[in-house]
């Protein structure tokens, strides 16, 4: 069951005085909310569209549409396996492989206590140090699948 | 600072920023791009500065954290001017010596250089090394020189200088005609020319015109524009300056990737400075010449990436691509004529502005001018970003530069031109690289992704890799393309899967030809390219998957078993140990063999088994041989400990 959160709505306005009255923010807007919560509530939207003037179908296209947006709540930490072409060949399907069979999640999915977030990312360009997992920003580079448990239990 | 009023008021700027400084001063750059903050940069940075203080050194010895010096393999680096000594792989705890050894004492510590791997040899100056030797830095070259959050880096070294020729000299005309005749081609994908792109907005009916630098960069395994925008953002905003007052336009939008945090920071505060110095704004340096940036974030969406799509991002809508009868040079962002290049290609204008086109057309190819920025990323030794003329061979970027393949693998093939691209073999390594070799090879120039490939690396596997990507990234808009794209995956799944039948190379290929004659945009017309290229260069490896079930670069799951060879295995337990699944049975002096119906497929006990026994195989298009009988999987006390020592 995922636990609900408070939302401040109060912080919500706050973003939304930033931008009233101009055209063409709605993506400006919502990138900013998703940073503020890390993904966008429903109670956010209804807001949005309240004070902007703008029909929530159109606020659901925008948030659905472009990847850095979330619809959903986010875990208490954010896992990021690279799928960039130079992790593809480097190896990183297996290691991706690894962290859902372990988390017992797909990636795009929580963990069911909240405790990762897993998602597939398209190059993060420190292709270097590939394969990559970043964690919260914590980079782990050149993985091996039998890395994964360990790193894994470094985050509670 | 007050503002910059005149061509004359720059240049004595400038002399007072460079009497400022002392040539022979010594100072530390440290590389602080995204990839090497990645690999550590930050605490090296806090050790500098530190160490700085506790050595008494901070008034001597200058010390500036700058953008991306394209060595990413051997990050963090740090160059210590004015001789150009170059350190790679700098931890915190080397600093300490760097500054009292090197910086003080003159000496150079040995280990931090960079050692050939052929000959041994340890080599001090940036320069020498191969990595840096064959490259041309025109547009890169800076990065190590400045501190990108400082203006006074920038107009040290010339900047802005390009700009207040051309508004205190220059018509818009001359400036138009000087780019066409430079025959730049934009560096964002379609090679399309510039001058002539910049021509037919400045000529388009309606009023305001818009100037557009594209840093959107989806292309997985591509950064170069962002190490541009990180590590000299005003190199950038002089280019479209430049760009705007030949086209007549007086509002820029520079469109960067969310994903970018540290590209939209430094060009936030160059932004900032440029306006501050009078580079920006109203009457720019006191030519009556008005114009202004606004920065759109993008929120990630790949076929943002496409002019009309990114347009329409802009304009805060779902960043989806129109249809291209009307092109965006006549109506772009809020329907009117808008100017859109990536970033490389406008940090190349203020060079030409400068330089002259005569100077840039005597560098490349007869239809590719001027110097490329690849991101060199993959199995290769040197990964990083590389700046060439135009025409240098494959081999050379990838052998002379990238220094090879690791481990003594064989190379397979190189994939250009990222997710719409194709993958080059073997065969034409030594074609020039440019706009029309490489579209002549059945790929492309892209935004300059070079993504090499080993023999490990399978290449339906690949080709099913990229279906996947840009199947996710469709739009939707268009059927050949949304369609198109679920059909060859659907294909693709199948044959990594074992699942593959006679016709599927040709339906394939039929599918492709649709897309490619009826997508409504780049997206949809190129995005055929990984499986036709394949098919292309690579047909066998295809029909060993469809005819064989056999995976010949032992890759697919489907389609490969583990195995460990009985004569080989020494029995150390680690395979059996680290096995998820616990599929390995054995014990001490006992052969571990992989209960098949177990085994998942991981890999692990391939990467655990220690390279010098290799007892852990993978099959491919053959059965697995039966398990060694109980009885005679005993091995003779000694056999580890005699390949231990």
């Amino acid at each position: 069951m995922i636990e609900m959160v408070e939302i401040d709505l109060k912080r919500v306005d706050e973003i939304i005085e930033r931008y009233k009255g101009e055209e063409g923010v709605l993506i400006q807007l919502l990138l900013d909310i998703q940073s503020e919560f890390n993904w966008i509530p429903r109670e956010v939207i209804a807001r949005i569209s309240e004070r902007m003037r703008i029909p929530k179908s159109q606020i659901y296209r925008i948030a659905s549409f472009y990847k850095a947006m979330s619809l959903n709540p986010v875990g208490r930490h954010i896992l990021q396996v690279c799928l960039g072409t130079a992790c593809q060949v480097r190896g990183a399907p297996k290691i991706l492989d690894r962290v859902e069979e372990n988390l017992k999640i797909k990636e795009g999915a929580t963990t069911s206590d909240m405790r990762f977030s897993l998602r597939r990312v398209n190059c993060l360009g420190c292709c270097a140090m590939g394969p990559v997992v970043v964690v919260d920003g914590d980079y782990h580079g050149k993985i091996t699948p039998a890395m994964v448990e360990g790193i894994l239990a470094k985050y509670e | 600072m007050p503002r910059v009023g005149s061509k004359e008021n720059l240049e004595k700027l400038r002399s007072e920023i460079l009497a400022k400084r002392d040539p022979n001063k010594p100072y530390i750059t440290l590389c602080s791009g995204t990839a090497c903050r990645a690999t550590g940069s930050d605490r090296v940075a806090d050790a500098i500065e530190e160490e700085l203080k506790k050595q008494g050194l901070t008034k001597e010895v200058g010390f500036r954290r700058t953008g991306c010096h394209g060595f990413c393999e051997r990050g963090p680096i740090i160059i210590i001017h004015p001789e150009e000594i170059c350190y790679l792989s700098v931890t915190p705890e080397d600093v300490s010596e760097i500054l009292s050894n090197t910086v003080k004492g003159k000496e150079i510590i040995d280990r931090l250089l960079y050692t050939d791997p052929g000959t041994g040899e340890r080599i001090v100056y940036e320069r020498d090394i191969p990595f840096y030797k064959y490259q041309n830095r025109l547009v890169f070259g800076d990065n190590l020189r400045i501190d990108p959050t400082n203006i006074e880096d920038y107009v040290a070294l010339g900047g802005y200088r390009a700009l207040a020729k051309v508004l205190h000299e220059m018509t818009a005309e001359e400036v138009l005609e000087e780019v066409k005749s430079a025959n730049l081609r934009g560096r964002g994908g379609g090679g399309f020319p510039a001058g002539k792109k910049w021509e037919s907005t400045k000529n388009a009916p309606g009023e305001p015109k818009y100037v557009i630098v594209n840093c959107d960069e989806g292309d997985p395994g591509a950064y170069m524009d962002r190490s541009i925008m990180e590590g000299n953002p005003h190199r950038v905003l002089e280019g479209l300056t430049i760009g705007a007052y030949a086209i007549c336009s007086n509002q820029g939008f520079v469109y960067v990737r969310q994903e970018y945090p540290l590209a939209v920071k430094n060009l936030a505060i160059a932004l900032e400075q440029a306006k501050e110095y009078g580079f920006l704004g109203d009457d720019i340096l006191g030519s009556g010449f008005k114009f202004d940036v606004a920065v759109h974030r993008g929120a990630g969406a790949f076929v943002s990436g496409e002019s009309s799509a990114l347009m329409n991002a802009i304009e805060g809508k779902v960043g989806e691509p129109r249809p291209k009868y009307i092109h965006t040079s006549e109506s772009g962002v809020w329907d009117k004529p808008s100017n859109l290049n990536n970033v490389e290609t406008w940090a190349i204008v203020p060079l030409i502005l400068e330089k002259g086109a005569d100077w840039f057309n005597s560098i490349g190819t007869g239809g590719s001018k001027g110097t490329k920025i690849f991101s060199l990323v993959g199995t290769v030794n040197n990964t990083g970003l590389v700046e060439v003329p135009m025409g240098m061979t494959l081999r050379d970027i990838i052998y002379k530069i990238g220094g090879g393949i690791p481990g003594g693998k064989k190379f397979k093939g190189v994939q250009t031109g990222g997710p719409s691209g194709g993958i080059i073999p073997e065969h034409y390594l030594d074609s020039p690289v440019d706009f029309d070799e490489l579209t002549k090879l059945g790929s492309m120039m892209g935004s300059g992704g070079m993504i090499v490939i080993d023999e490990e690396t399978c290449i339906v596997d690949l080709a099913r890799y990229f279906v996947d990507f840009l199947c996710d990234e469709s739009c939707g808009k268009c059927v050949p393309c949304r369609e198109g794209l679920k059909r060859m995956r659907e294909i693709l799944d199948g044959i990594v899967a074992g699942r593959g039948k006679e016709g599927d190379i040709e339906q394939l290929e039929e599918i492709a030809k649709v897309m490619k004659t009826a997508s409504l945009c780049a997206l949809g017309t190129t995005a055929a390219n990984p499986a036709l290229s394949t098919i292309r260069y690579f047909r066998a490896e295809y029909e060993a998957h469809i005819k064989d079930k056999r995976c010949p670069a032992l890759v697919c799951k489907a389609l490969i078993s583990y195995y460990i060879e009985p004569e080989e295995c020494i029995a150390c337990l680690r395979c059996l140990k680290d096995c998820p699944e616990g599929a390995i049975e054995g014990e001490k002096r006992k052969i571990h063999v992989i209960d098949q119906s177990k085994c998942i497929k991981c890999g692990i006990c391939y990467d655990v088994c220690p390279p010098k026994v290799g007892a852990v195989t993978k099959l491919s298009g053959m059965p697995v041989p039966p398990p060694v009988p109980e009885a005679d999987r005993v091995i003779e006390r000694g056999k580890e400990d005699e390949i231990r020592n």
